[in-house]
């Protein structure tokens, strides 16, 4: 199953776990999955139209699936999904 | 009485200087400069202290006492074309000779007469500045280094830096940064130090609660390197001035703390086409990227809307380990430096996540957007000020 990367802000969401597996074999479905597991996410990751959030940004490994195929971009086992909101502490 | 056996057989200095001059090849100073514009490397063989006094444009200096310990990193390939010089011509004979039968380089002359008969043709030298002898140790291992070296100090003494905020991130970067020699530092930040900064905040201390945190951070970057000139921005960064005070430096440092500022310096900077290293920290996690504008993605390019209040804590808010802005801020100072000497691959399309609980780091891809509104080939002209604005600004939590 492909793994997913939770940022620090949505950690509370996952019940604290910083890395989560999901299955599904493109982006949405792991995305979806992971909802599924932890309803709390889906609000914070889509929109109403069920989008990625423009302020959420999502990689497959180290590419931005927007310039990918988004969310059908395909993921398999040892693919890692990484959610990266902006942070602005210093 | 018969001499003893052995001093027939001995050389003079003399003998060895004209030997090593017949067994290697020659070339006169035109021809070294012609062969130097076609892809010669020229090497100096003389003592640091002649080299900084004058030079050939575009040689490398190899003391001829450091011949062998050095001369790979300077000329690692062996079969290209390489001319010595030296004052007179003797050291970089006694060098090429060197070279060619004991180091393997196959392609080696020496210059004859050296520098001085360079000179007397008429030939152009530069006369570099050269450091004080309290720079000279006080920088000695930065010069030692190839990458850096004197003309890497030297740019690092001319550079104006521009550190946006003196906290948990600016602490580390302006002490490492002052340390390394940055000539100009300048600080904006309108905050006072307070104790709940001291666990991360370095560069402020017991004594300094109270105090201006741009003063505070003076006084310890002068105590630490006089040849430091900091200038004092005890003020927030908007749009009436950042225009105005990122003219009067090179590179930027973004430690800021809160979204607004972020948009606001990446606006202005891509204006500007002024680099700006930017980094942000939250609880245990840290990012860093360096935003060279039209080279690589800008900020909007990587995070065209700002998050949410819920999902931009504060440190405040949210706590940070303390040691971690350390990490991330003297990342911060490796770009600069990077940028400053040109050594080195800057983190320009990349951006690095550093989780410290797990010590670990993730590297990811940024590209430049087609459609970003700031450095995008559409973007639009924006007012002063309407700088780092967008549709929801006054939505998000600032700090």
């Amino acid at each position: 199953m492909p793994k997913v990367k939770i940022p620090p802000v949505l950690r509370a969401q996952t019940g604290g776990q910083s890395v989560v597996e999901a299955a599904g074999d493109d982006v949405g479905a792991v995305l979806n999955a992971l909802t599924e597991a932890h309803p709390d996410l889906a609000r914070q990751l889509f929109d109403d139209a069920g989008d990625l959030n423009r302020y959420v940004n999502v990689y497959l490994n180290d590419e931005d699936v927007r310039l990918l195929d988004g969310l059908g971009t395909a993921a398999k086992e040892g693919d890692t999904v990484v959610i990266l909101p902006a942070m602005a502490g210093g | 009485m018969t001499p003893p056996t052995d001093v027939k057989t001995r050389a003079s200095g003399a003998d060895l200087i004209s030997r090593a001059k017949d067994s290697i090849e020659e070339v006169q100073p035109t021809e070294a400069r012609d062969q130097a514009a076609d892809g010669a490397i020229l090497v100096d063989v003389r003592e640091q202290h002649e080299f900084e006094e004058r030079h050939i444009e575009g040689a490398v200096l190899v003391p001829r006492g450091h011949l062998e310990s050095r001369i790979e990193q300077f000329v690692p390939d062996r079969s290209g074309r390489v001319i010595l010089y030296c004052a007179t011509g003797i050291r970089s004979a006694l060098a090429a000779k060197t070279m060619m039968e004991e180091l393997g380089y196959e392609d080696v002359a020496s210059m004859a007469g050296g520098i001085t008969l360079w000179r007397d043709r008429g030939l152009p030298v530069v006369t570099p500045r050269a450091l004080t002898q309290e720079q000279k140790e006080r920088y000695s291992r930065h010069v030692l280094v190839p990458e850096i070296g004197l003309e890497g100090q030297l740019k690092l003494l001319d550079a104006k830096v521009l550190l946006l905020g003196t906290g948990g991130l600016g602490s580390p970067t302006a002490l490492y940064l002052a340390a390394a020699g940055v000539g100009t530092l300048g600080l904006v930040d309108d905050d006072v130090v307070d104790a709940s900064n001291l666990q991360r905040q370095v560069i402020h201390n017991t004594d300094t609660i109270g105090m201006a945190k741009t003063e505070s951070a003076r006084k310890a970057i002068e105590a630490l390197n006089p040849d430091v000139k900091v200038e004092e921005h005890a003020t927030r960064l908007d749009a009436s001035n950042v225009i105005e005070l990122l003219e009067q430096y090179d590179i930027v440092v973004d430690g800021a703390d809160n979204f607004p500022t972020r948009y606001l310096l990446n606006d202005a900077s891509v204006r500007l086409k002024k680099p700006v290293v930017s980094a942000s920290i939250l609880a245990f996690d840290g990012q860093i990227s360096t935003f060279v504008p039209f080279e690589g993605p800008c900020y909007r390019c990587l995070y065209p809307t700002p998050p949410p209040p819920e999902l931009a804590p504060s440190c405040g808010a949210a706590g940070v380990l303390g040691v971690l802005p350390g990490i991330m801020g003297l990342l911060q100072a490796l770009e600069v430096v990077k940028l400053v000497t040109g050594a080195g691959t800057p983190l320009i399309g990349r951006l690095l996540l550093f989780e410290a609980l797990g010590t670990e780091f993730t590297e990811l891809k940024v590209k430049r957007d087609p459609d970003c509104p700031i450095c995008g080939p559409n973007a639009p002209e924006i007012a002063d000020e309407d700088l780092g604005k967008f549709p929801d600004y006054d939505l998000f939590c600032a700090g």
